[in-house]
């Protein structure tokens, strides 16, 4: 066979996939949407790792830490900058008070000149939020003027809320956590993103997980329209063309379709990336110049999906005699057979089987094990569907005329009916397995924060020399604030801290009141000062609890050129027991009420004021970072939650979301495709069947039946393969293994609910061919 | 053409217009049938002969013009009300296109009388009894595509007098068959259904069909003349 | 097939010779066998006697053929009850309902008309013969199937007719 004759061949059949008027157009046009949806979810699968790696290197190009040696002397190149994060709602707010303290000072990356004092640049994305209606207590917390917009370079997502506003005087708070003196941005060691093997696992199921569902999609995207392509087959053997011929046109047609796809998704995949950038889920935003696929990658899409439909279209054919005057599919196709379908779960398992039990601690796990391993396994749901429902269905007894119509076309071509939800099983298997691995994992990588929400909900962190009494009374008069307990913490050393102490215990101001959350003891007045008892890793405290003491304060500042503050311990010293603090220590040291503090080591203690926030006042926690920010704008609000996951599991589970999410909705759009076809073809019927009164209903719900049956089975499948590829998956990370049953119900729940508003949008168009229209003959 | 309903007749049509978008169907077409009477629409075609049919069986709505069935006024019925005069008092036969593939013969047959309630087993014996009458009792396991042209219309037919309804509409009921299957379903349509005392409106252009009825009609330009009145 | 009527359905159009008779019959009906001048001569003269016709002028020169027709009233009622009685159905009478058919074109009457009239008088003698077939014997099936099946075949090429009406009408007044 010359290459030329396949080459005809193939070029008749893309003819054929454009031509034949109407019809033929919109059976291509439907193979190339479906086809153009997989190939840009593909796309965009092979862009993602280009795009978080495109996010961190912009994250570590606009560090503002000192690395190593901090920069002590201003100088012509030195910048202060001084870290302003604030939340509005749900969003981070990243903010950065700048001053150049001369012409070479380092200008961050994405702005052209710095600031004045009193003006501010912003991301686009916060410009929006600030001139939008929501945006006003925002508004009066940043009352800065907008004088320019951060470019691209500067931002990591194109919905990131930053900005960066001129500072005045802050060389002076140079040693404060808050603000430092810098002559460069970013890291100048770039760290490549390290990984954990459970992570990169994860991360390899995701991708199988999300792409096994759009290759089973693009599999039966290639098949629109089967029954009437085969007629036209048969009508090409009555012409002459031999077998082979008739199938390498077949291939052809679905060539041209795959062609088109290409086109498509190519352009399915430029309008997402741009409308990627509107979009922020889970506080991730992407700008579209992120979305570069690998040229490689995309090549190889380029060549996989078009010889993927050639091959599908091949292999569909191969039980099927076409026949010069007719399709013959040979015979009544053997009954389908269990232990074929079974070996590909079992060699899934098998792969996989090696790594059961290796855990974190052993290394990376095989990447192709691991990706043959779950690819067989949600394959195996492909190929064990068939079965199943020919199984199930073979043995349905017959019930209503809905559901015995339902059952009856079912029984005559399960197989159908099986390929049309197997994108759905697959992609719930898959999610199952993935969830449970989630739910298995998520506790070695949520970190118990230890704060007791109960006691306080909110910390504003003030810097050094606030007078605190007067933003304890700010804080207190602020809306939504029922409760303000002020303490003042500092750090105590047995010898002036330039010669290095020995000995050091904790330093807590605050009145009675305040003192009681962290400390019990019988009687508080003020002037008194306690000794603490019972603190976590507190050796020193008993020691220096003599009379007469002298403790030096420890200084904030990093010249070490400042005057010691000395503090000499009254004569009565009281005791007293800690208890946990709202931030769930147990301090050590000493406590003082403001009656015994010196003028001096007022001026060197920092500030922290927690405060118990009644949230059913609207926007109360925005009330409270403006006052906060209204008393200094280095001042520290920050919201307490009593967990924090780490932000790299996070991105994992919202690819997941995200990608679960797109699957479904592609499968859905092939459902009723596919479900719109089968009507088509049926509308005479259909018609006849209400002339003779069947109730519209009846019809309907048969059309129900016909998809939740199959349906139904394939959730029962999909969760039984999920469950247990959950379950060899939280072996294989040495994790106790529990099914998540919340999370299979709500998988199987999306799958269903697919299919429940499938059936409702092919309603209509199924109403409208029950018109008796259907039986006119012109 | 109006005219009172004639005394005894069982379904009249006065007037009927239907128009489906630029082309007029029906443009004041009449008809009428009594109990019993077997009565041939003729005319070329897209005269608008089926139409007539589907608007006689209350399948599409007239634009204007009455039809009265048995005293009751079909236009003036809801779609539910139509829906449930065709399934219980008409009975259908079409050219093709009509038997479910899915189901049996059997069950086919069964069909209208399990849409209007009636428990398997009983529908499915009384189909088998029409389907006897139809000599195709031997197909009854088979499905529809396994069947010979001439034994899946009578299985049409039998499916049509299932439940003794009192008017049967066949549009080209012979259309896709030969002389002989053509010939032995119409002697065995018009049989039963005379039996029964029940009307057939029998729409073809075939005049060997046609030579079944008792009298035609003939529909030319969306309009119809009834022959024995003018003869 | 009535000459008779052919004729003065003809004349309905206005007065005419003979001879012109014979050659409006010739073209219009007699492609393959042309009307004597006899045949002409006759009818004529027992229309004239059962005043179905008149004469209208004589020519100089006297012969029978200059002899002018005219219809007359009775001529018109004449042609009226013929064209609108359907003929008795028996096979190859085609002609005679061709020449129905042409003639209520060119004197503008309703042509479908005829067709129906027509198709109804066949039908019911097929009825007679398909009731007969039904309560008969084979050999009784086999004739009537016989003459249902020319019966038919006359019935379809009066449906195609029908269907070109208006391509006949164009050409037989052409």
């Amino acid at each position: 066979m010359s290459a030329r004759q396949w080459g005809r061949d193939l070029g008749m059949g893309m003819r054929f996939a454009f031509a034949g008027g109407r019809e033929g157009w919109i059976r291509a046009l439907l193979t190339a949407v479906g086809v153009g949806l997989g190939v840009a979810l593909l796309l965009l699968t092979t862009a993602l790792p280009g795009a978080l790696a495109e996010r961190h290197r912009r994250e570590e190009a606009r560090l503002d830490y000192t690395f190593g040696e901090p920069v002590e002397h201003r100088a012509d190149n030195t910048l202060v900058i001084a870290r302003t994060d604030t939340g509005f709602g749900d969003r981070d707010v990243r903010g950065r008070l700048v001053e150049a303290e001369g012409a070479k000072a380092p200008l961050p990356p994405g702005l052209r000149e710095f600031p004045a004092a009193g003006d501010m640049v912003v991301s686009p994305a916060l410009r929006e939020l600030l001139d939008s209606e929501g945006g006003t207590l925002l508004r009066e917390r940043l009352p800065y003027d907008i004088v320019g917009t951060i470019g691209e370079q500067g931002l990591i997502g194109s919905q990131e809320l930053a900005y960066y506003a001129g500072g005045k005087d802050l060389a002076e708070r140079v040693g404060n956590a808050a603000a430092e003196r810098i002559d460069s941005f970013g890291n100048p060691d770039p760290t490549e993103e390290k990984t954990d093997p459970v992570l990169v696992l994860l991360v390899l199921v995701v991708f199988v997980v999300l792409l096994m569902p759009v290759a089973v999609f693009i599999a039966a995207a290639v098949r629109f329209g089967g029954e009437r392509r085969d007629r036209r087959l048969a009508a090409l053997r009555l012409v002459g063309s031999d077998g082979g011929m008739t199938r390498r046109i077949a291939a052809g047609e679905a060539l041209g379709g795959a062609l088109l796809g290409l086109v498509f998704g190519t352009g399915f995949f430029l309008a997402g990336r741009e409308l990627a950038a509107s979009f922020e889920v889970f506080d991730v935003s992407v700008f579209p110049s992120y979305l570069n696929p690998s040229p490689l990658l995309a090549l190889l899409v380029a060549v996989a999906v078009p010889a993927a439909a050639v091959l599908v279209t091949l292999f569909a054919l191969r039980g099927v005699v076409i026949e010069p005057l007719g399709v013959v599919r040979t015979a009544r196709p053997a009954r389908r057979r269990l232990w074929w379908r079974l070996l590909l779960p079992l060699a899934g398992i098998v792969m996989l089987a090696p790594m059961l039990g290796q855990g974190r601690e052993n290394g990376e796990f095989n990447g192709y094990l691991v990706t043959g391993g779950v690819i067989c396994l949600l394959v195996g749901v492909t190929a064990l569907l068939p079965w199943v429902v020919e199984t199930v269905v073979a043995r349905l007894g017959s019930g209503s005329v809905s559901w015995q119509l339902a059952v009856r076309r079912l029984q005559l071509s399960s197989g159908a009916a099986a390929r049309m939800v197997n994108g759905i099983a697959v992609a719930v298997a898959g999610a199952i397995a993935l969830q449970m691995l989630f739910a298995g994992v998520e506790g070695d990588y949520t970190t118990d924060t230890g704060l007791d929400v109960s006691r306080a909900q909110m910390q504003v962190r003030v810097p050094d020399g606030t007078e605190l009494a007067a933003a304890t009374a700010k804080l207190e008069g602020t809306k939504g604030v029922r409760k303000v307990r002020a303490l003042s913490e500092g750090y105590l050393g047995d010898r002036p801290w330039r010669k290095n102490p020995e000995r050091s215990a904790e330093l807590t101001i605050g009145d009675c009141a305040a003192l009681r959350e962290v400390a019990r003891f019988p009687s508080c007045e003020d002037g008194d000062v306690f000794s603490l008892r019972g603190g976590e890793y507190d050796t020193d405290t008993p020691s220096l609890s003599r009379p007469g003491q002298k403790l030096y304060l420890e200084q904030g500042t990093v010249d070490g050129k400042a005057e010691d503050v000395v503090w000499t311990l009254p004569k009565t010293l009281k005791e007293a027991e800690s208890v946990e603090d709202p931030t769930g220590t147990k301090r050590g040291g000493f406590l003082m009420t403001p009656g015994a503090v010196p003028a001096d080591v007022a001026k060197s203690v920092r500030g922290e004021l927690y405060l118990s926030v009644d949230d059913s006042v609207p926007y109360a926690r925005e009330y409270v970072r403006n006052a906060a920010a209204a008393i200094d704008p280095l001042a520290a609000p920050m919201t307490w939650s009593a967990t924090e996951r780490t932000d790299r599991f996070d991105a994992i589970r919202t690819g997941l979301f995200v990608g679960a999410t797109a699957v479904l909705v592609l499968i859905g759009a092939s459902l009723l495709v596919s479900q719109l076809e089968q009507l088509r073809e049926r509308r005479k019927l259909l018609s006849a069947l209400v002339a003779f009164g069947t109730r519209r209903r009846t019809l309907s719900l048969s059309v129900l039946w016909q998809t939740a049956i199959p349906i139904g089975l394939g959730l029962l499948l999909a969760s039984v393969v999920g469950v247990s590829l959950g379950a060899v998956l939280l072996k294989m990370t040495a994790t106790p293994v529990g099914v998540d049953w919340p999370s299979v119900l709500r998988m199987t729940g999306m799958g269903a609910g697919v299919v429940l508003v499938v059936t409702l949008l092919s309603l209509p168009p199924l109403v409208r061919m029950m018109r008796p229209d259907g039986l006119r003959t012109e | 053409m109006t005219a009172p309903v004639p005394p005894g007749s069982l379904l009249t049509a006065r007037d009927l217009r239907k128009v489906y978008g630029p082309t007029t169907a029906l443009d004041g077409a009449g008809f009428s049938i009594h109990p019993g009477e077997v009565v041939a629409v003729m005319g070329p075609s897209g005269s608008g002969k089926s139409t007539l049919l589907h608007c006689l069986a209350g399948i599409v709505t007239p634009d204007s013009g009455s039809i009265t069935y048995d005293g009751r006024e079909v236009t003036a019925m809801s779609d539910a009300e139509r829906s449930a005069l065709r399934r219980s008092e008409f009975g259908f036969v079409f050219q093709f296109g009509q038997l479910v593939p899915e189901l049996t013969c059997v069950e086919n047959v069964a069909l209208p009388l399990r849409l209007n309630g009636t428990p398997r087993k009983e529908a499915e014996r009384a189909a088998s009894t029409w389907m006897e009458r139809l000599e195709v009792d031997d197909v009854r396991k088979k499905r529809p595509g396994e069947v010979s042209g001439g034994q899946g219309q009578r299985v049409a037919v039998a499916r049509a007098l299932v439940t003794n309804p009192r008017v049967i509409f066949a549009d080209e009921p012979t259309g896709a068959l030969d002389s002989l299957n053509g010939e032995r379903v119409m002697e065995l349509l018009t049989e039963a259904a005379r039996s029964a005392n029940a009307a057939v409106v029998l729409v073809t252009h075939e005049a060997r069909v046609a030579a079944y009825s008792d009298r035609e009609i003939v529909v030319r330009d969306g309009r119809s003349r009834d022959m024995e009145r003018v003869v | 097939m009535s000459i008779g009527h052919t004729l003065l359905g003809l004349l309905e159009s206005g007065p005419r010779h003979g001879y012109d008779l014979k050659r409006a019959f010739d073209e219009k009906f007699g492609h393959d066998r042309p009307l004597h001048y006899g045949q002409v001569y006759s009818t004529m003269s027992r229309l004239l006697k059962n005043g179905l016709v008149e004469v209208d002028g004589i020519e100089a020169g006297g012969g029978p053929e200059r002899k002018r027709y005219a219809i007359t009233e009775a001529g018109i009622t004449d042609v009226e009850r013929w064209l609108a009685t359907p003929e008795k159905p028996e096979p190859y009478l085609q002609s005679t309902l061709y020449t129905k058919v042409v003639l209520a074109l060119l004197t503008s009457r309703d042509a479908a008309d005829i067709l129906d009239t027509q198709r109804s008088e066949h039908l019911r003698g097929m009825r007679i013969l398909t009731d007969r077939k039904r309560k008969g014997d084979l050999a009784d099936q086999l004739i009537c199937d016989h003459a249902l099946f020319h019966l038919e075949a006359d019935l379809r090429w009066l449906e195609l007719t029908a269907a070109r009406l208006d391509k006949l009408r164009a050409a037989v007044t052409r």
